[in-house]
């Protein structure tokens, strides 16, 4: 009895402190999902900062990202902590709003082996700045669902192997099932544009700002795209439309190439009901990429930099925070720490016991550090138009990449 | 008792203050009584330049200068007129103009077309009837978008809809191809708006005097006589009106494609409206300058084609502007 209440006593001390001497409050802008690992980590915060109080203010995914670019235009509502969506980081990285985090008092260089390689190369801009610290990654892997590919009398090495067989076994699969192997025929068009770059170039500009939209990595993500679309393998549904939801609720959408973070949506809200039929392979062809992953950074005018910086190390560099944002949202650490817990080798139920989080790391590790720039976002919104047009309008594909350079480097004249 | 009640308001002012504090006073007052209104009127006009104006010059100010708003106000710096040579350079932009051309024909002539004669018939018909009817026209008008584009966003589906379950052959998929996604939208923004035309004629109708009709029904004119020679003549002014707001809100349309459409879908770009392509160079390519410059000349281009619209049915049409 008096040893449980002298183990109770500095936690009733420490909940006591917290609520008398929260001098500090440190505003945290964040978006969903990501918004519930911030929230799970609090009560390990409170215990360790009681001084600090956290305010998470959460908005939706789009409605964060216009909040935050506004709040940096004017300079005003900026919160001390920013979480930022991979799709956003090189446009906010390059903004130049934030602290650069290599300088001191934060000397974030020194972190740099604790992370995934190139996470740091994605948040530092043209200036070598810093803008942020990575939370989490997306690993690019196929996802496919085993029991139709069986029935298809396909193996994963018919998916794998190369991208000429990956269209053939999705043929076979629809032929069998009238399953599609693919959501939408741009996913192959991402995945190889994103796959097997030479160092130092970007997806669409090379350390020069010079575009690369013509070259020989396009015309080849267009031709394999046209293919697939021709072979009838996708479904034609837009990610995160009800469309495509569905399909991946009925059984009509038998694969996927995203992050492995995708596994994570399947079974939490996408399709819990397909669990154990799932399973995680490396991309077709032997290609690397990642895909999506989210950052924290502070802004040059936050008003708690000290407290901020201590935040987003809790919530980067922190093991036991990664962990346990792993268990809540299913993400992917960028810590190397966190990579090496031993829950990264428990099978995953959802993916019929494969040990998944293995492979994802082994991913992980091989994906190249290819650099952003500010305008990534406007070439992606580019290139798909042009890569609709190649595939409804039976566009040349030579016409039509020229048609994007062009433009592309018009609107990135400055 | 007779001196309690005379105060200084009631009497005199000379009568018990130096001449010189009374004068001030009376001017004061004077000043104060002619301020009044302008004190009262205040709210709206503190409003109107806070929210109205300012924002107005600010874009204007804003469209001469190349400005990633990312950066901060300080990243601003002065460009000229080059944002809008960079806009109508841009290809997206002149596609942009063509699509929110054909939105507005595809979408705002059906709508006159079937507003006036039904408008017609729910006046001459309906009795008892007549506030439902119309009022079940106008609410797609009040109903709020985002409950429009959940309930087209399920009529039109590829695989559940209620479109396709109707009709027959392989399913159309409505929203994701771009050869129907355009008159999907268009039908989307012609059924949002019907109801609002139907009212604007049914209230023209209304003013016009009964007995030309029965005059009519006298001398043997049919219904379709009656709205072919006495409705339609006497309903130009209104139809300016109304063909004006259509030929306004339609070149600004933005709403229901941008609900309609996700962002990331392949058709997106083909059913950009201009207003769309303005707020994807501010929002997502953070480039505030050339849009403000884009909202600008679509400005122009409206005004124009008002002014045009203003100029051809003017005159017989009893428009004020162009008489």
């Amino acid at each position: 009895m008096s040893c449980l209440f002298r183990a109770l006593v500095p936690v009733a001390v420490a909940l006591g402190a917290a609520h008398a001497a929260a001098a500090t409050t440190i505003t945290v802008a964040t978006f969903p999902d990501l918004d519930r690992a911030a929230k799970a980590a609090l009560p390990r915060w409170h215990a360790a900062h009681p001084d600090v109080d956290v305010k998470i203010v959460s908005l939706q995914y789009a409605d964060h990202h216009t909040a935050m670019t506004t709040a940096l235009a004017t300079g005003s509502g900026l919160p001390d902590v920013m979480a930022i969506d991979f799709k956003f980081i090189g446009k906010f990285a390059g903004s130049g709003g934030f602290e650069d985090l290599n300088k001191p008092p934060y000397n974030a260089g020194a972190l740099r082996p604790q992370f995934v390689g190139y996470t740091f190369a994605q948040a530092t801009n043209a200036a070598g700045e810093l803008a942020a610290l990575p939370a989490d990654i997306g690993p690019g892997t196929l996802l496919y669902r085993a029991d139709l590919i069986a029935k298809a009398g396909l193996t994963e090495a018919d998916l794998t192997r190369s991208w000429d067989s990956f269209i053939a076994a999705g043929a076979k699969l629809k032929a069998a099932t009238g399953a599609d192997l693919l959501a939408d025929s741009a996913d192959i068009v991402d995945i190889v544009l994103r796959s097997n770059l030479p160092p130092g170039e970007g997806i669409y500009f090379d350390r020069g700002g010079k575009v690369l939209v013509d070259g020989p990595r396009f015309v080849h993500a267009f031709e394999l795209g046209r293919a697939a679309h021709k072979a009838g393998i996708a479904a034609g549904a837009t990610i995160w439309t009800n469309e495509w939801v569905a399909g991946f609720r009925n059984n009509r959408i038998a694969g996927a190439m995203m992050g492995a973070w995708l596994a994570g949506h399947l079974k939490n809200w996408l399709a819990p009901d397909t669990a154990g039929k799932w399973r995680s392979a490396p991309l077709p062809a032997g290609a690397t990429a990642s895909y999506g992953g989210s950052f924290y950074a502070i802004p040059k005018r936050a008003a708690h930099k000290p407290e901020a910086w201590e935040f987003v190390r809790f919530m980067t560099a922190d093991k036991q925070t990664q962990l346990a944002s792993l268990r809540t949202l299913d993400t992917f650490p960028a810590l190397l720490a966190a990579q090496q817990d031993p829950v990264m080798d428990e099978p995953m139920p959802f993916l019929g016991g494969q040990k998944a989080r293995e492979l994802w790391r082994d991913i992980a590790a091989k994906v190249p550090a290819i650099p952003v720039d500010k305008y990534d976002s406007m070439a992606t919104d580019v290139v798909r138009a042009e890569y609709q047009n190649v595939i409804t309008q039976g566009k040349d594909i030579h016409a039509a990449l020229a048609d994007a350079k062009s433009l592309i480097e018009h609107r990135a004249r400055r | 008792m007779d001196t309690m009640l005379t105060t200084d308001a009631a009497r005199p002012p000379s009568a018990a203050m130096p001449a010189r504090a009374s004068a001030s006073r009376a001017r004061w007052r004077k000043r104060a009584r002619k301020l009044a209104p302008y004190a009262f009127i205040a709210p709206f006009f503190v409003l109107f330049a806070v929210f109205g104006l300012f924002p107005l010059m600010f874009s204007v100010w804003l469209s001469l200068h190349q400005w990633d708003a990312a950066s901060g106000l300080a990243a601003m710096h002065w460009v000229g007129l080059e944002n809008y040579k960079y806009a109508i350079t841009d290809p997206w932009f002149s596609k942009s103009l063509l699509t929110t051309l054909w939105f507005a024909v595809a979408s705002g002539v059906p709508q006159h077309l079937v507003a006036l004669p039904l408008a017609f018939l729910i006046h001459m018909t309906l009795k008892r009837s007549r506030n439902f009817v119309v009022g079940a026209y106008f609410v797609p008008y009040v109903t709020s978008s985002v409950a429009i584009a959940l309930i087209f966003t399920t009529l039109f589906s590829k695989d559940f809809g209620i479109i396709n379950a109707l009709l027959p052959g392989p399913p159309i998929d409505w929203l994701g191809d771009a050869f129907w996604a355009k008159p999907a939208i268009a039908f989307v923004v012609f059924w949002r708006y019907l109801g609002w035309n139907v009212v604007l004629y049914l209230s023209a109708l209304q003013v016009i005097p009964g007995d030309l009709y029965e005059a009519a029904t006298l001398d043997g004119a049919s219904r379709w006589q009656q709205f072919r020679h006495i409705a339609l003549p006497l309903l130009k002014p209104m139809m300016f009106f109304a063909i004006t707001l259509t030929l306004i809100g339609n070149l600004q349309l933005f709403e229901e494609p941008f609900i309609l459409i996700p962002p990331d879908s392949g058709v997106a770009t083909s059913v950009m409206t201009t207003a769309m392509f303005m707020y994807r160079m501010a929002f997502a390519d953070g480039d505030f300058g050339t849009a403000s410059a884009v909202s600008w000349l679509l400005f122009f281009i409206i005004a124009a084609l008002t002014y045009g619209n203003a100029r051809l049915f003017g005159k017989e049409g009893g428009g004020d502007v162009a008489r």
